[in-house]
């Protein structure tokens, strides 16, 4: 059997899925967390049911790729748990009587339910569900509150005989039911609301986004240098290098097998930065440099994420978005760029056009760093001093306007307007807001390692079979000629495709100048996306789309690179 | 409760409340409205508005909805006499 969770955006159907499941997903408070559909499995009495966490729809007549992709999914499944939100009851039925009137059983989740309460709102259950003459279970999917009744009921689930019905009868048949089942009693503004409307306003919203976004950045490096200052940067120096150095006697100080677990030894001793071997590099990069700020990053998101604070940003930035081609939303996707592109160019699906999803999915793999990029940055060109890493990111964030700019100019057809819902400001769950970081996390590790450490065992074939000097000799002109780096970082150049992180890591061990650094960073940042974002980014833009991206990557790392080193 | 001047969201002042009298858009824009829950016979207070001719957002019930200025601007309401 194949169970279909679907509601409203944002209703909380994530969370629900989680409940339901026990299967992990990522869950936020704002509308379109999902655009992809997840898969979990649901014991019922002797049977194992699917269930299918569906992307939030407003309607069966979708307009956007992520509500597409919930309509289609309604063609092959057996049963529909409808996910209400209780505390908006009206336009949430919309899409309850749509479901009713297809020949599919349903059963409702009166979800968010604790909120009803404070919010003055009282909603009689037994006549809501003899009105729609579906099973209709009150649930708190945060607490767990109702979980079990609502399961225990799902055979009960039914498709009533309903004709189908024109837009304007079907709200109709909506007020009468509200009418029925629901009594609102007036009550004060909490002081949450009181923010939320504070926090959509030009004024106090301006200066809350800024002071907003320095808090965020000040907290993710306090916790990035923090964690790497005194946990992982004494791990890595007082327990594991004394191990790799048993280990590098052991192998004979030298070799191949030495160069591939413990790399080069630099005047006698293991530099984590540089002897490029998987036991020592290979484990530094992702542990002792990217992971700490990995961290720090997600966690930060995730609070404000659940906080719901990402859509009034959206809100505030609509106007300026709009001359870069993308609506305010598009902030979003791009944020979630700032962590890691791949989730980034997914969560483009949340915007309506074609063109926008291009625009976004295009900046976001040429002039967002991700956060590994960023964290070795940091480490590597922040040791020449903090202006040199504020070049490198006011670069970025110039190209990002300027490529905007352009692409808003030449990019056919036009930019929907914004159109999106507000959420209710909520205080995070802790349990919610670990488990995610804990996903997130787990996420980046299962990537990142498998991938660092199979780059550097080819690096370490490739030097040693002299493919390097040969594309060396071949980039020189445009490398040493336009970017003014030595022929050596074609190798972290070529890197690039299979990590940026530990292609920054290779223009460490290459003793550049600052100002070299900073045009490698940057060059580095723009040209050509990791494969993983290029696999995400040539799936979702289509052949035409990603070969116009990738001309418009090369072409603008070069000038822009060419552009730095002429003026630095 | 009385209504008297007509008025369009966009041109509404924060924390103004009325009621919609009418969407004057096409099919698509008034369907997509109307999914969010904004449309003919609702009661909205208008809860902020961007500079230069930034999203407007209102509120429908208990929930917030930002919508573009143009949006904002076929959306015709009746004002809530004080």
């Amino acid at each position: 059997m194949k169970i279909l969770l679907m509601g409203n955006p944002n209703v909380g159907k994530s969370v629900f899925f989680s409940r339901l499941t026990g299967v992990r997903v990522i869950a936020s408070n704002y509308p379109g967390t999902t655009v992809e559909f997840t898969k979990g499995y649901l014991k019922l009495g002797e049977e194992m049911a699917e269930v299918i966490d569906v992307p939030g729809t407003y309607t069966l007549e979708p307009t956007s790729k992520a509500e597409e992709v919930a309509t289609e999914m309604l063609k092959d499944g057996d049963l529909v748990i409808d996910v209400v939100n209780a505390t908006n009851l009206e336009r949430n039925l919309f899409l309850t009587m749509q479901l009713l009137e297809r020949d599919i059983p349903v059963i409702v989740a009166l979800n968010v339910w604790d909120d009803t309460k404070h919010r003055g709102i009282h909603i009689d259950v037994k006549k809501l569900e003899q009105v729609l003459g579906v099973p209709v279970v009150p649930t708190v999917a945060v607490t767990g509150e109702g979980m079990k009744a609502l399961v225990s009921r799902i055979h009960e689930a039914t498709s009533p005989p309903v004709s189908h019905r024109t837009r304007d009868e079907r709200w109709v048949a909506v007020g009468r039911i509200i009418e029925q089942v629901q009594t609102v009693t007036h009550r004060h503004h909490t002081w949450l609301e009181r923010l939320g409307d504070a926090s959509v306003k030009p004024f106090p919203g301006i200066p809350i986004a800024v002071l907003a976004i320095l808090a965020s950045f000040m907290v993710i490096r306090f916790i990035g240098e923090g964690l790497i200052a005194y946990i992982f940067e004494p791990l890595f120096n007082n327990l594991w290098a004394p191990v790799m150095m048993r280990l590098s006697e052991f192998l004979g100080s030298g070799g191949f097998l030495h160069d591939i677990l413990i790399g080069k030894l630099i005047s006698g001793e293991i530099d984590f930065a540089q002897s490029f071997g998987i036991l020592t590099t290979g484990l530094f990069i992702p542990f002792g440099v990217v992971l700490p700020y990995v961290l720090a990053f997600y966690l930060v998101l995730g609070f404000l994420e659940d906080l719901g604070y990402l859509p009034r940003v959206a809100v505030l930035l609509d106007t300026l978005m709009h001359r870069l081609g993308m609506h305010g939303y598009a902030i979003i996707p791009t944020l979630l760029g700032l962590g890691c592109n791949v989730p980034g160019i997914l969560a483009t699906r949340i915007l309506e056009s074609k063109r926008e999803r291009f625009i976004v999915a295009t900046l976001i793999s040429i002039a967002v760093p991700c956060a590994a990029l960023q964290a070795m940055v940091i480490g590597l060109v922040g040791g020449e001093g903090w202006h040199y890493v504020a070049i490198v990111y006011g670069t970025l964030f110039v190209v990002w306007v300027i490529l905007g700019l352009i692409l808003n100019l030449t990019v056919k057809g036009f930019s929907p307007e914004l159109l999106i819902e507000i959420p209710p400001y909520r205080l995070p769950s802790a349990r919610i807001l670990a488990s995610k970081l804990w996903m997130r996390i787990l996420g980046f590790l299962k990537e990142a390692i498998p991938v660092v450490m199979l780059g550097i065992f080819v690096i370490t074939i490739l030097y040693a079979l002299n493919v390097f000097d040969y594309i060396a000799n071949f980039a020189a002109p445009v490398v040493s000629g336009l970017l003014g780096l030595p022929s050596d970082a074609t190798a972290a150049l070529v890197i690039g495709f299979l990590r940026k992180d530990m292609a920054v890591g290779m223009l460490g061990a290459l003793s550049l100048s600052a100002n070299q650094l900073v045009v490698g960073s940057v060059v580095l940042a723009m040209f050509f996306p990791c494969i993983a974002s290029f696999v995400v980014l040539a799936r979702e833009l289509r052949l035409k789309g990603i070969l116009a991206a990738t001309g418009i990557m090369i072409a603008a790392s070069l000038v822009v690179g060419s552009l730095l080193n002429l003026i630095l | 409760m009385t209504f008297d001047r007509q008025t369009t969201v966009a041109q509404m002042r924060t924390g103004e409340r009325g009621r919609i009298i009418e969407i004057a858009g096409g099919y698509g824009l008034t369907r997509r409205l109307e999914a969010m829950g904004i449309r003919s016979g609702r009661k909205i207070t208008k809860v902020s508005s961007m500079l230069m001719r930034g999203p407007v957002t209102i509120q429908v019930d208990s929930v917030q909805v930002a919508i573009g200025f143009g949006m904002a601007r076929r959306i015709l309401v009746e004002l809530e006499s004080k």
